[in-house]
């Protein structure tokens, strides 16, 4: 479920159920909401008598030309609201898959201590529940007490299970994802039917979609644009008049039909749809359409450094003994202090140690007692039975515990120690009963591909800072491997907070990624703010968006989604708009060639007949909407290679192409029907 | 080289060769910053302690446009006074009558409006103390009106975010001590010295060389013609405008004054870029601009040297192109150029009769006044296409993926609903004044003919002469299709209310916009920020202009202009 964009755009059931909807979508009470389609119905609806007024008398043109024009606007109408209905189906057919994960499952609720068994639609807000192994977690909440392993592939597509534990960062579970291990009590967070994904579910419907700040300036555009169209025809009456022209109702209406922007005005509520729809099989949940929106606007990206950067394990790269020790035996006394250390840094000492060909197993460890690290002491270590104490733990913390015991603190190791920090590395320093015998580097792996995500962000005018706890000489090091913009040393929480605030203050729009309750006062701050699903519910409320899959990076992916959503409705204005050029010079010839012969010289497509080229002009109008819907649903594709060189790219295609398409298009209608007008 | 188009060559690079230290000098002015007419500052001063001003207090935009807007009612009722009551006031030794009402608010909007469409004959409608106190008080007045609205709107944006776009009054004086005065005072003595006249007798009796007598008028011509050109008013002092010789009595003479209808709005372009210290946004502004006015003027002038084809059926050479309506002393390329010079800003004088050039010509200078933006009247043509960045910003920050944004403001709904309904009036006014009268000529025959019939032309000649009425009230412009019977009570008032709106909701939509935009957050450039000072955004903007303010009237220029060409 991961990456299925390349399921097929039309798929049998949606689209008969969109046939469906296009009929059922063309209740006026509905249309008025688009008022470009809407005075095309009406525009249709005059066409009714006029077409039975055409059967008895022929003063307002044939029948057959009447009911042609009739059926065509039908069908214009038609294809508007298939737009509307498929992107509608797809969306929809996207939340249902994920809503099947929250089917009817029974759930275990706490009374009072007991365990009653109930449905999980029966779960209320601060509910508590059970779940075991192999049971499917009934709705979303927070873990109140113990700690499970959990299958998450429901929602994520990962297979990999995670942890998820009582208190902390990682305490959040969600409703359809599956208990691998033990037993977790969950408190429940939401009411029934207001989860994030129902909340999703109801965008995409549309019972809750609002229009967009951008989506309303380009609605009043097109309106004032669809005024002046009307305008334009109710004066040109007189003008016909003027040169004694009678000009048919058909006519009229046809030119009109023709002019507004019919094209733009019938997909876009199918654009902004599909632009949640992406967002939501990029696994992100959206909670408003303006999210989507203002995601591609974003200056600024706060990215933490770990887990999106670098892999986040610091490694062990070296061991770097004093001179005086044997390298052998130093790293004896690393693996030793590292036997039970089940901590990612202290694993990769053992690891970097075995590659050295030493193995734990050889070592006599029986009847020595562990140090474990606490945040006080800032090491760890072993007491070996014989009394020695091997401690290994930061520069500052070891260089007191040798110095407090009257140890010198070799130079060699200071110039190690800065060397390290200076490339990026955190030393470890190792102590063999308080005396300093080396240092072992450890090293944060920045994440293949990074480079490139973050050069493609600076081509798009986003700038990215890293967010880590590291010292300053540390984070500048990863800084500048990874490409990233600016970077936050020893941030603390009112640090991304401050930063947030500053960015705005210059008018930038910020976005962030977090997981923790701390980090949610600075996703409500952000103008984005993506939680992660696996975060805590602080977490959740504060952000605009949830991402399904704890995807650090994807913040890259919601900003190409934004862009694409204002793309693609700024190109197909233009298409829509350029096109007017070739039907005013289908149209306007047709309507004056008989009373006025000169006019025939506009008539510069060489179309066959008055009514054939009335006719062609409407039919290319109508057959846009559907050629064009494959793109309205998948987005005009981005590139990040500058503003203007993107508005060069796209008024080539769009502008141009809107101009010469209908040329083309118009005179190969004509072509056919020409044989019957 | 033919001469005639090397003359026509010479005035285009003397233009816009002038255009470029004027313009700096305007920035400089409006800046407030030190120049050369800076010992004008008491006069200055005595003009603001006299009227109870502090030229220094800072209006928002609201307190701006109400001044503008209030200053100018005064104005109305000043001038309708005066009109009215001439004949009985000083001044008028030929004793010419006052104007009837319908007449006066006519022409006292028209040039309140600084259009100057007059529905009568400089020599006889008025007298040289309307001429003096109506028409060339507003001729100076409504021009840097229009000056003072521009210089709010750079202030506007030239800052980060603010509040306040200045000081009205201060902008409405200085645009007339510092730009418009000065240059009046050298347009002038040129015309005095090249023998336009400049003084208060009455008629002159001449004896012609055929020994008739023959009365001819005169007055304070020079004064009158100076600013007329320079403030793109185009209000004649004689009915025939500059085609009259003593308006215009030689080539130096004309080509001193078709310099001075483009000297200013060329000039104001090149301001906004200095003042803004966004000098390539300025260049590629005017590009566009000086782009589609050479276009225009390559059709003009190659349309009238060519002469008229049913002329040549007829066996009769035409040397000197399509002479009809034309001065000899001037030539049709001369001719051909002053009618764009004239229509792209919104000028209106002539120097020839529009009327009577071919019908390709009148359609350019019709689309000339229907777009209305290609460098057009003294501060309000770089306003009108001010209104067509906005939504070419819009249009093309969709095509790249970002929230549009102009000079670091974002352009939002409230915006685009101002520039939308600004850019899209024009049409309707015009489509609607033109069909209202093509609608009573057809079906309401007596209500024509009690007004004297309109029309000397039937057929689509007659259609255009309406179109391009109202074309010139809405684009302020002032030119007449002189076929049509305009002094009626039908077009006085028709054309008044057309005038009016024409002039004064562009004016406050533009300066709310600015106004807006100004009070918002100012965002940094950034890479993704789509620049508008690029030869890309040049060719999206012109695009705009031409779909939507030049494709409304394509079936009207079909059954008018084009049907007419087509059927020479």
């Amino acid at each position: 479920m991961k990456h299925n964009n390349s399921v097929s755009l039309f798929q049998k059931e949606q689209v008969q159920e969109s046939i469906r909807q296009s009929f059922v979508k063309l209740d006026p009470r509905l249309m008025v909401k688009n008022p470009i389609m809407f005075t095309v119905e009406v525009c249709t609806a005059i066409m009714i008598p006029v077409t039975l007024y055409s059967v008895f008398n022929s003063q307002q043109g044939s029948f057959s030309y009447n009911a042609g024009v009739f059926v065509i606007l039908l069908f214009t109408l038609l294809f508007a609201n298939f737009a509307e209905a498929i992107a509608e189906a797809r969306g929809k057919a996207q939340a249902d898959s994920l809503r099947k994960t929250r089917e009817e499952t029974p759930a275990r609720l706490l009374v009072n201590g007991k365990i009653k068994t109930v449905s999980s639609s029966q779960l209320k807000k601060d509910d508590e529940f059970v779940c075991e192994a192999g049971d499917v977690i009934p709705a979303d909440g927070e873990i109140v007490e113990g700690l499970a392993s959990i299958d998450e592939s429901a929602i994520t597509g990962e297979s990999a299970p995670v942890i998820r534990e009582a208190g902390g960062d990682k305490s959040s579970v969600t409703g359809g994802t599956k208990v691998l291990s033990d037993r977790i009590c969950v408190r429940v967070t939401t009411q029934p039917g207001e989860s994030f994904l129902d909340k999703m579910i109801a965008l995409v419907e549309g019972a809750s979609r609002q229009k967009t700040p951008n989506e309303i300036a380009l609605t009043i555009l097109l309106a004032v644009f669809t005024l002046v169209f009307i305008i334009v025809c109710i004066t040109l009456k007189p003008f016909a008049d003027y040169t004694c022209t009678a000009i048919t109702i058909a006519s009229f209406i046809s030119l009109f039909v023709c002019l507004i922007p019919t094209t733009i005005g019938g997909l876009l509520s199918a654009i902004g749809i599909a632009g949640m729809d992406r967002a939501l099989r990029a696994n992100v949940i959206t909670k408003s359409g303006k999210a989507v929106e203002t995601a591609g606007d974003l200056d600024t990206l706060l990215l933490d450094k770990t887990g999106t950067i670098t892999f986040g394990n610091r490694k062990a790269t070296a061991f770097y003994p004093v001179e005086s020790i044997d390298k052998n035996k130093f790293i004896e006394y690393c693996l030793l202090s590292s036997v039970s250390d089940d901590t990612p840094e202290g694993k990769s000492i053992v690891e970097l140690a075995r590659q050295n060909g030493l193995k734990i197993h050889r070592l006599h460890t029986e009847g020595s007692q562990m140090v474990k690290f606490t945040a006080e002491t800032k090491s760890s270590g072993i007491k070996l039975k014989d009394g020695t104490e091997i401690k290994k733990g930061a520069y500052d913390t070891m260089r007191k515990l040798s110095e407090d015991a009257g140890n010198l603190f070799p130079e060699y190791i200071m110039s190690l120690v800065e060397k390290i920090t200076s490339n990026g590395g955190t030393p470890l320093v190792v102590c063999v009963n308080k005396k300093v015998v080396g240092v072992i580097e450890l090293q944060d792996v920045i994440k293949p591909g990074i480079q490139e995500r973050f050069q493609r962000l600076r081509k798009m005018g986003v700038k990215t800072v890293m967010v880590t706890g590291d010292n300053p000489l540390t984070a500048k090091y990863i800084a500048d491997k990874a490409g990233v913009d600016d970077f936050i040393a020893e941030a603390k929480p009112e640090d991304k907070m401050n930063y947030i605030r500053r960015e705005q203050a210059e008018g930038k729009l910020v976005a962030m990624m977090g997981d923790g309750t701390n980090d949610a006062p600075a996703l409500a701050q952000a103008d984005i703010g993506v939680a992660m699903n696996s975060g805590t519910q602080a977490a959740k409320e504060a952000g605009n968006m949830v991402d399904l899959d704890n995807d650090p990076t994807k913040l890259i992916e919601i900003v190409e989604i934004g862009k694409q959503l204002l793309m693609t409705r700024g190109t197909l204005t233009t298409f829509s708009i350029a096109n007017d050029v070739a039907k005013y010079f289908a149209i306007v010839p047709a309507l004056f060639m008989v009373s006025i012969p000169e006019l025939a010289a506009l008539n510069i497509m060489g179309l066959h007949s008055p009514e054939s080229a009335i006719l062609s002009a409407v039919i290319f109008n109508a057959i846009i909407i559907p050629i064009l819907i494959p793109l309205a649903l998948r987005g005009v594709e981005y590139k990040p290679i500058g503003a203007s060189a993107l508005l060069r790219r796209n008024l080539f295609i769009y502008g141009l192409g809107g101009i010469i398409a209908p040329f083309v298009g118009i005179k190969l209608i004509d072509l056919l029907i020409g044989v019957f007008f | 080289m033919n001469t005639e188009i090397l003359g026509v060559i010479l005035q285009i690079v003397l233009m816009v060769g002038l255009s470029y230290p004027l313009g700096k000098y305007i920035a400089r002015v409006y800046k407030g910053e030190k120049t050369c007419l800076d010992f004008l500052k008491p006069v200055e001063r005595w003009m603001y302690r006299l009227s109870g001003i502090n030229p220094y207090e800072e209006m928002d935009w609201k307190t701006f446009l109400r001044a503008l807007l209030v200053v100018n009612l005064f104005w109305f009722v000043w001038g309708m006074f005066l009109l009215v009551m001439q004949g009985v006031l000083p001044l008028n030794p030929d004793n010419n009558p006052g104007q009837t009402v319908h007449q006066a608010f006519n022409t006292c909007i028209s040039f309140m409006v600084n259009c100057n469409l007059q529905h009568y004959s400089g020599e006889s409608g008025l007298t040289y103390f309307t001429q003096l106190f109506v028409i060339m008080l507003f001729q100076f007045i409504t021009a840097a009106t229009g000056m003072a609205a521009m210089a709010g709107v750079m202030k506007a944006l030239a800052a980060k975010t603010t509040k306040t776009i200045g000081n009205f009054y201060r902008y409405l004086v200085l645009s007339v001590t510092r730009i418009l005065l000065p240059l009046s005072l050298i347009v002038g003595f040129i015309l005095i010295l090249q023998g336009t006249p400049m003084g208060f007798d009455g008629k002159m009796k001449v004896t012609t060389l055929e020994g008739a007598e023959q009365m001819v008028s005169q007055g304070p011509t020079a004064a009158i013609v100076a600013i007329k050109q320079l403030g793109t008013n185009g209000g004649g002092y004689f009915g025939v405008n500059s085609s009259h010789p003593l308006e215009n009595p030689t080539y130096l003479t004309n080509m001193v004054e078709c310099l001075s209808i483009l000297i200013i709005p060329m000039a104001m372009v090149f301001a906004f870029g200095f003042y803004l210290r966004r000098r390539k946004l300025g260049y590629s502004i005017y590009g566009v601009m000086l782009f589609a006015y050479l276009t225009c003027t390559a059709v003009n002038v190659y349309q009238e040297m060519n002469g008229n084809p049913r002329i040549d059926e007829m066996g009769i050479a035409q040397a000197g192109g399509s002479m009809e309506g034309k001065e000899v002393r001037l030539g049709s390329a001369a001719t051909g150029l002053w009618s764009v010079a004239t229509t792209v800003t919104s000028n209106g004088s002539v120097n020839g009769m529009h009327d009577s050039m071919m019908p390709l010509s009148g359609m350019i200078e019709m689309l000339n006044m229907q777009i209305n933006t290609w460098f057009g009247g003294v501060g309000v043509g770089w306003m009108n296409y001010f209104t067509f960045i906005i939504i070419a910003v819009f249009i093309s920050g969709l095509m790249v993926g970002r929230t549009p944004e102009f000079l670091g403001h974002k352009v939002e709904a409230r915006e685009m609903k101002i520039a939308s309904i600004v850019a899209l009036l024009h049409p309707i006014i015009i489509l609607v004044g033109t069909a209202l009268a093509a609608y009573l000529f057809v079906h309401v025959p007596q209500f024509v003919a009690n007004e004297g019939g309109w029309l000397n032309n039937p057929g689509y000649h007659g259609l255009s002469e309406m179109l391009y009425e109202y074309t010139s009230s809405a684009a302020n412009n002032g030119s007449g299709f002189e076929g049509l019977g305009d002094n009626t009570w039908f077009w006085n008032y028709s054309c008044g209310i057309v005038l009016m709106l024409g002039r004064f909701v562009p004016i406050v939509g533009q300066v709310a916009i600015a106004g807006i935009l100004a009070q918002k957050k100012y965002i940094p450039e950034s890479a993704g920020t789509l620049k508008t000072d690029t030869a890309t955004f040049g060719v999206m903007t012109f695009l705009v202009i031409c779909i939507i303010a030049a494709l409304a009237f394509f079936p009207v220029h079909a059954l008018s202009t084009i049907a007419e060409h087509l059927s020479l």
